[in-house]
Parts: C-alpha cells; structure tokens; sequence
C-alpha cells in the first residue's frame, strides 16, 4: 500500500489558490521532499494531508485512509513536526514525550519505554531533563521531531525540519531523519541542498503546483546542469512561473 | 485519561512561570498588606478587612484570565495547539483541559487571601468559608475569558487586554478600591451591569451573614455566559485551524 497517495488536491482562500490540483503518490517507507519558495503552496498542502485543513476539492489517501472522510483514523497513522517547533515551553524534554503519548492515550509504562526508546533513538539523553523552552533551536527541532514519533506513526510530515538553524545543527538533523527507518517521510523544504541531501524524490512546487517529481538526479539531468539549484530554477523558469528569487 | 493528561501540562506551565507566583498572588497579598496598613493609619470603612479582603480576592482571580490566555495563544503562536489537533485530543479534551487546573488554583489564591486576612485580624468563621467558596463562579467567569481571549487574540494583544485592562477593569468596576456610588451616574450603572462588583458584594455579604441571592445570581449568569461563549468560540477556532 502507498504510504500517499494525492489526487487532484485544491485549496482555495477566497480567490486566492494555494494548492491548483496536486496529484502525487509516495509509496511506503520513501522520503519524498516537496521543494519550493516561500507561497509555493508547500505547508498548505502538508496541512490538508495532515487534517488541519479540509481540502476545497480532491483527496488524498494515508495508508489508504482518506483524509476528508477518514480524519480521525488518518490522525492514527501520521506525526506531523510543524514549520514552528510546537514545544511546551515549561515542559522538561521527559515530560514533553510523555505528555505526547498521553495525548495518543498510551498506558504509563508504555509511554515510559516509548520515551526510552526516542531518547536513544535522537540522542536526548543530555537534554532529558531541561525545561523545552531553554533548549537551542537545534535541540528544540530535534525534541519536535522525537514528539511527532511517539505514537508510532505510518507517515512523518516534517515541515521546514530545520528552518533558522545553523550549519552543525543543520546537519545533526539530517543524520536524524536519514535515521528514520520504516516510516514515510514527507518533509517540504525551500532549501536545495537540504531536498537532495534527504530525500528519496523531491518534488518541485511552485503557483500552488506540482511540476515535477523524481529523483534529484534525474531533475538535474533533465535541466542538463551539475547543480541542483540550476535545475530548479529551469524547472520553475520553464513552466513559466516565477522563482520568487 | 487524555483530559487528564492535557491538564497536568497546564497546571506545571502556569504554576512553573514566575509571574503566576508574583502577579497571582504575591501582589494581591502585598495589597491586603499595605491597604491594611494604611487603614490602621487612616480608618476608612472601605479599607476594613471584611470589605477589602473580598476585593482583593476578586481582584487577584482576574489573573487567572491573563494566565489562560497568554498559554492558549502562546500554544497557538508556536504552533504547538497545530500538532496536538493532529493527535485524537477532542475539544472537550482541550476545554476542560485549560479550565479545571486553573479552578483549584483560582480558590487556593482566594484562601490564601482569606488565610492573610486572618492573620491581620479578620474573624474567622463559618461564613467566611462561604465567602471563599463563592468566588468559584467569578473564578470560572475570569478562566472562560482568558479561553475566549488566548483564541482570539495573540499572545501580545493578550497581554495589553488581559494584563492591563481587565486587571484595571476589574479594580475600578468592583467597587474593591473606592465606593461606586460616590462617582454615581453612567459608572455606578456600567458597574452594576458587569459582574465584578456582584463578584465582591457577594463576598462581602455572605462574610456579614447576610443573604446575597441577586449578586450570586448577576456572577453565575456571567460565569455560564462566559463558558459558553469561550466554548464556541474555541470550538470554531479548532475548526478554522
């Protein structure tokens, strides 16, 4: 079963459209990478999938559960790590995690081992017990992250994963999510470097739309350049859109 | 059980933030203080410790409004209400989630008030039980309003409107600081049609024995309003989320 599967997805404010008919499936277990600039329609796509908002028209299928007739089974199966970090500020990294499995009404224990296991897993353990709010923004995106996966879920959303941070926790980061076995990732990003670095195929949005999506070798051998960042702004350039450099 | 676990996390990021500490009950207790003072200085019926302590009470409750709207629109500004409406939380997870931790507090701030008051000489008796326990329907009243205001407004607004304000709403409209009928026409009338100065009256009769049906009645019916219209209103920002 496809971990995504997105068909003719629009979401319109007023007379403004965000998403003009997304179509895309990522089949289970890849890390797809929705590239594009600021207003590409990257998060409003992330927020339909992740039923924060109601699509104006179109579906989209999580693991097979559709996320305008089946919300509450999709919230089951997805974490979502938002563009902001989403922590409680005054909650210890320990009690951010438990309060996560709380919310997904996990017993005690089993919240405990969950906590255990994200600690190992991202490499809390030195910030387990200080207060969230006091943490760096790197470690703040890592706990956000550890939060989207304690329910166990299908599919990942990450958006803008890590956004404002420097180049070492950039990278810290990406180990992270590099780490992420047995799950979906969708992750949008505006960094070029980040999108090719992560994902498995990226695609690229621009005017509420998708372009295209592959490999980032193939986009780059499709706009004949060694460089991503190239191929990008060919691919926007040749849909006739602008790049919002 | 995920109620419950919405509610801890409330009550450990109000009570871990210094300014619940010093806004919520240190200042009203420096107020008790120094007015009490100055009443032993300078006798005025008003500042007697059976007509000021209710004031205090109220006016240290109308904190309670800052402290659940600056979490509701901290929570929405960092995007952190986002992620919870991902997880299977419903809406009276997160109604009652803000609300009841607050309650316990919003009563322990007003016995402390009462238990100082004590200390400085006020009697204590049966009736002053009563008069603690009365402030639980102006205590629901100032929590709906800081659920109405964390979802309307950010978390800036909120602190102009409910640090600054309300507080100083509440202390001019409560008749808690100065007699209203001695400013008289519009403003005796705009107090008498809010709940504030209900809040303390019902308070202060209840500590002289006496019967106080129709203030109790003026703060209940402002506590459901209030519940109700936070309720919907949240309810709606959940869905425009």
């Amino acid at each position: 079963m496809d971990g995504v599967r997105i068909q003719g997805l629009v979401k319109r404010y007023g007379d403004v459209t965000a998403v003009a008919g997304l179509d895309l499936t990522i089949p289970a277990g890849e890390r797809f990478a929705l590239l594009g600039v600021n207003g590409a329609g990257k998060t409003t796509a992330l927020r339909m999938l992740s039923c924060l908002t109601r699509p104006t028209a179109g579906d989209a299928l999580v693991c097979g559960k559709s996320v305008v007739r089946q919300p509450r089974a999709v919230k089951a199966l997805i974490g979502l790590s938002p563009q902001e970090t989403a922590v409680a500020a005054n909650l210890t990294v320990r009690e951010n995690l438990l309060f996560m499995a709380g919310t997904h009404g996990m017993e005690r224990r089993a919240a405990a081992d969950r906590t255990e296991e994200l600690t190992q897993a991202l490499g809390l353990g030195e910030v387990l017990s200080r207060r969230a709010g006091r943490l760096s923004g790197g470690w703040q995106r890592r706990l956000s992250i550890a939060m989207a996966l304690v329910s166990r879920p299908r599919v990942l959303f990450l958006d803008e994963p890590t956004l404002g941070l420097d180049v070492l926790a950039r990278a810290a980061l990406w180990e992270v999510i590099r780490g992420l076995q047995g799950v979906t990732v969708l992750l949008t990003t505006h960094y070029m470097e980040e999108a090719e670095a992560l994902a498995d195929r990226v695609g690229v949005m621009a005017g509420g739309r998708l372009l295209c999506a592959d490999t980032a070798a193939a986009l780059k051998a499709r706009a004949g350049t060694d460089r991503f960042e190239d191929a990008f702004v060919a691919i926007v350039k040749e849909a006739g859109l602008s790049c919002g450099c | 059980m995920r109620m419950l676990t919405f509610s801890r996390r409330t009550a450990r990021e109000v009570l871990r933030d210094p300014l619940t500490v010093l806004f919520g009950l240190g200042f009203p207790l420096v107020l008790l203080g120094l007015l009490t003072a100055i009443q032993k200085n300078i006798p005025v019926p008003l500042f007697a410790l059976e007509s000021l302590t209710p004031g205090v009470a109220v006016f240290g409750m109308a904190f309670l409004t800052l402290f659940a709207a600056m979490l509701i629109a901290r929570d929405r500004s960092t995007s952190f209400l986002r992620r919870l409406y991902t997880t299977p939380l419903t809406g009276w997870d997160y109604i009652l989630g803000y609300t009841l931790p607050l309650v316990p507090m919003g009563l322990i701030q007003s016995g402390l008030c009462y238990a100082a008051a004590a200390l400085l000489g006020l009697p204590v008796t049966a009736d002053t039980v009563r008069a603690v326990l009365a402030g639980l329907p102006m205590c629901l009243f100032f929590i709906a309003l800081g659920l109405l205001c964390g979802t309307v407004f950010t978390d800036r607004q909120v602190g102009g409107l409910c640090g600054a304000l309300l507080t100083n709403l509440t202390a001019w409209l409560s008749g808690a600081w100065f007699d209203v009928t001695m400013v008289g026409g519009w403003f005796q009338r705009t107090a008498r049609a809010l709940p504030f100065l209900h809040g303390v009256e019902l308070q202060r009769a209840l500590l002289r024995g006496e019967a106080a049906g129709g203030h109790l009645a003026w703060t209940l019916g402002y506590m459901a309003a209030a519940i109700v219209a936070a309720a919907a209103v949240f309810a709606r920002g959940m869905k425009k989320d």
